[in-house]
């Protein structure tokens, strides 16, 4: 008989990651699963980076509560599991009164939610704290509890901590369709099948789709003819990434005055020194289409202008968008199926999703908890994850590290300075990288201003030797991104 | 092991070869070669068309062929090499730190140091192509070394946008390896590459060359599909109803070449923003006292064996830095700068210290645009020094004039300018 695991998590983006990560503190048998072909391949690796401090969400909303709570426990999480993550503080920046009442908006908002060390800011202090801003800022909200994070990096290691403590996970796996019937005590037990025809079987499922929230949560409805009560509307966004050059134009988060679309465009460094600049906020059909467009970045570099005139474009490294799962409640949407108490629902995860994850995790627990699940602790709960960092060691540790560990002692990617040891690593780690682009994610070989030229064929190699598969087997990226052919492979065609 | 050394050039590829050579022909005992790759020659080794080596060895040479003459003359001069390690880091005192498995993480002391990384290419991200990110979206050079080094193939069906030469030599090999190169588009009225490759790259395989045209858009979630291209106006921005799509799997760009100064930046040489290179005096010294520059370091190079000419002059100057235990101060009055003027994109060097100067100086410079039937213009506080006819002047191709010392003399304390006078102006 196939195996019924307590929990089956739909969705293997942050909030998935962060739910198995939570789960797998408990005597449960917990699957994390996604139609693509590792972890983090949605918004959660497509968005500004940013841990935002909690002052945006309306007060008495669900997200200001797990945005708070979630910003206090990153950082805890963050140096347990090794993840880049830097509380640099933020500014919304304002150009006029209109801006000015926005800002004494968001002031009195963070009160309310319990924001550690709101202040509102004028021009002199903000010129002071940031040279590089705009003459025309006339005042600013700092907010020094807001940080930058490797998002795709910290959801990977969510997941790796996840499986460590005992958690599976099934990638390649689309839900397509759930049924359910009634188990011996009368529970339900529900069986996932997949686009490719597979099945597993849950006693609770969780929704954790993103964009594709919706769709899962019409399928948590089993038919019944009652309302869903949310919709999706997923609304694209779309970065620059500049080099290092750029990353000391700022040392702070810098935001404009938020609007009903989002948070505005935002001038950033990012955890690796890099400069992140954007999004704009568009609502799209296709939630999987993360094509990028020329009106759009011109919009975004025209709009970021009025935070500064700094920036040098020429030094952009590379254009992406990441689609928000936005929807039309507002806030997120944390609650059962109205038809089924062990479908839960964590849906609409938008913006600050990545900042709430972990409290959206206990959230999500609590929940499968009052489904009538049991959450009994484990005795050992491993909270820890280890990574070597070449590039942070100082001459001492590195001398050492490369004395007793010689492949540490061969730069493959120059960019990022990145050693073989710690390429080796990543493709070693508990969930196995197929791609360059998951090569990438979890140690940072490919990201930098060459973006692969030169590491890329030399990680290709590794993965070829490493995993026993052939070159025409490594992908870039999603299946289907195949690389390279063999000479005497015809299925080019 | 011994950690000091007269010399140190970071990189083994032609411009690191021939500095190293020099500075030991001059003088220089203890000379360290570090090589980041697994063997010596840099990207030539990838490289394995020929023509190479016509100026130089006034022969016809591949690539690879090229780099062996400068490696076998290694032999015997007891000039030492390490491949196989990175440089991390090159202090102002003339530190370098490096590191490979069989050495660890270690210090090397110089007297001086020649910074020879050579460059890498622009990306896609460089000049922002919109659209989808699929797999098949290569830079001409990482395409290279997967077929050359590797043995692979990266598609049968393939667009090229960018007329450099990489751009054009990889039309012909991936059509002598059996794909089909449906066109080669260039952003710009002319091509940035040697008018030869032109002729034995595309012209000899039919492949048509689009002249103002570039990438608007790429197509494919996962490998490439499509790629749109538009033609450009004057502005070189995209004229709307010009899209023509080429159904293809491989798109190659050979959009330019930036040289690899991070090494630079951090052991604080000044940079010149339009060569994105170290700005130098006429031996190849920075601006900081025995560190030199030379290759595509220093400025992108169309043919290798300037290459090896400028490194010569750097790899001299290196040895003579330290044989002499430095150069003397060079004061504002025996200072002569070199500046682009009309029409001219860049030169090197930047300066000239007039009294280190033997006969002349050579400056090396590139225009901007096309020009014919025009003038080179050399000038001094407005006075005209020399005037140059010229036929034909083109961006790819670099031009250099030469300043004999009594020019510089006159000059001395002064900005020489280098532009180019066209018919109309005055």
């Amino acid at each position: 008989m196939d195996k019924i695991y307590d929990v089956v998590i739909i969705g293997a983006g942050v909030t998935g990651c962060a739910i198995a990560r939570e789960l797998s503190r408990y005597k449960l048998s917990v699957l994390l699963t996604d139609k693509e072909n590792d972890i983090s391949c949605g918004a959660s690796r497509a968005n500004s980076a940013i841990i935002h401090a909690g002052y945006d969400p309306e007060p008495g909303s669900l997200m200001a509560q797990l945005n708070v709570d979630g910003n206090r426990m990153t950082g805890d999480i963050c140096e347990k599991l090794n993840v880049p993550f830097k509380r640099i503080g933020a500014l919304v920046l304002a150009f006029n009164d209109e801006d000015m009442e926005t800002v004494e908006k968001l002031y009195r908002n963070g009160v309310a939610n319990g924001v550690p060390g709101v202040e509102i800011i004028g021009r002199e202090k903000l010129r002071e704290l940031e040279p590089n801003v705009s003459e025309n800022a006339v005042g600013a909200l700092l907010s020094p509890s807001a940080g930058i994070i490797n998002p795709w990096e910290y959801t990977i290691a969510l997941a790796e901590n996840a499986v460590e403590n005992g958690a599976e996970y099934k990638l390649r796996f689309e839900t397509a369709s759930i049924t359910r019937e009634s188990g011996v005590d009368g529970a339900s037990i529900f069986t996932l099948t997949s686009a490719k025809d597979e099945t597993v079987k849950a006693r609770c499922i969780i929704n954790a789709a993103g964009v594709h929230s919706e769709e899962i949560a019409r399928l948590g409805l089993f038919g019944e003819d009652v309302e869903l009560g949310f919709r999706t509307i997923p609304s694209k966004g779309q970065y620059f990434l500049l080099d290092k050059t750029q990353g000391t134009l700022f040392s702070r988060v810098m935001f404009q005055c938020p609007s009903k679309v989002g948070k505005g465009v935002l001038v950033s460094p990012t955890v690796h020194g890099n400069l992140i600049v954007g999004p704009d906020a568009v609502d799209v059909d296709d939630p999987d289409n993360t094509c990028t467009t020329s009106d759009a970045l011109a919009f975004i570099r025209k709009t970021a202008s009025l935070t500064t005139d700094t920036v040098s474009y020429r030094d952009n490294i590379r254009n992406f968008s990441g689609i928000r799962p936005n929807t039309d409640r507002g806030d997120f949407v944390i609650e059962p199926s109205p038809v089924e108490a062990r479908f839960i629902n964590s849906a609409g995860i938008k913006s600050p999703g990545l900042s709430s994850a972990p409290a959206i995790a206990v959230k999500v627990a609590e929940l499968v908890k009052e489904s009538g699940i049991e959450l009994a602790e484990k005795e050992s709960f491993v909270e820890t994850r280890e990574v070597v960092r070449f590039r942070e060691l100082d001459n001492e540790e590195r001398a050492k590290l490369v004395a007793e560990h010689p492949e540490f002692g061969r730069i493959i990617c120059r960019c990022e300075t990145i050693t073989e040891g710690e390429i080796l690593a990543a493709i070693h780690s508990p969930i196995t990288p197929l791609s360059l682009d998951a090569v990438k994610r979890r140690c940072g070989a490919g990201l930098g201003r060459c973006q692969g030229g030169f590491c890329g064929p030399r990680v290709l190699e590794f993965l070829v030797r490493e995993l026993g598969i052939s070159p025409n087997d490594v992908l870039k990226d999603l299946d289907g991104s195949w690389i390279v052919k063999l000479r005497d492979d015809e299925t080019t065609n | 092991m011994n950690r000091n050394y007269d010399v140190i050039v970071v990189g083994g590829g032609p411009a690191g070869l021939a500095a190293a050579l020099e500075a030991n022909k001059n003088g220089a005992e203890r000379v360290l070669i570090i090589e980041r790759d697994k063997e010596l020659g840099g990207i030539l080794n990838q490289c394995i068309h020929n023509g190479f080596g016509l100026h130089y060895f006034k022969e016809q040479l591949t690539g690879p062929e090229y780099a062996q003459r400068f490696i076998d003359m290694l032999e015997g001069t007891g000039i030492e090499v390490k491949t196989d390690t990175m440089v991390l880091s090159v202090t102002p005192d003339k530190k370098v730190w490096a590191m490979n498995t069989e050495d660890g993480y270690c210090c090397f002391n110089a007297g001086a140091v020649v910074l020879a990384m050579g460059c890498r290419e622009r990306t896609r991200g460089a000049i922002s192509i919109p659209g989808e990110r699929p797999s098949g979206v290569f830079t001409a050079g990482t395409a290279q070394r997967y077929i050359n080094i590797e043995g692979y193939m990266v598609g049968k069906k393939v667009l090229i946008l960018g007329s450099g030469d990489i751009g054009l030599i990889m039309a012909r090999r991936m059509t002598l390896e059996g794909a089909k190169v449906l066109a080669v588009c260039e952003l710009m009225p002319y091509s940035n590459g040697l008018k030869r490759n032109i002729a034995q790259c595309l012209d000899d395989y039919g492949i048509p060359l689009y002249l103002s045209h570039t990438v608007t858009d790429i197509k494919g979630k996962n490998r490439l599909e499509s790629v749109t291209v538009s033609r450009v106006d004057e502005n070189l921005a995209p004229i709307p109803g010009t899209e023509i799509e080429f159904d293809c799997d491989t798109l190659l760009l050979s959009v330019g070449l930036i040289p690899e100064n991070e090494l630079s930046r951090n052991a604080g040489v000044p940079i010149d923003r339009r060569t994105n290179g170290a700005v130098v005096w006429q031996d190849r010294q920075t601006e900081i006292d025995g560190i030199f520059a030379c290759g595509n370091v220093l400025h992108v190079h169309d043919l290798v064996d300037f290459v090896t000419k400028e490194s010569m002059i750097a790899g001299r100057a290196a040895a003579e830095y330290v044989k002499n235990g430095g150069f003397p101060e060079t004061t504002a009055e025996n200072t002569v700068s070199l500046a682009a003027g009309n029409g001219v994109s860049y030169v090197v060097p930047q300066k000239i210290a007039v009294e280190r100067t033997e006969k002349f100086v050579e400056a090396f410079f590139r225009v901007r645009t096309t020009y014919k039937d025009s003038e080179i213009v050399v000038r001094a506080d407005g006075e005209e020094l020399n005037v140059i006819k010229k036929s034909q002047l083109l961006p790819a191709e670099m031009e250099r004039v030469v300043l004999p010392k009594a020019m510089l003399q006159k000059a001395a304390g002064k900005e020489i300018t280098i532009e180019v006078r066209t018919k109309g102006d005055n």
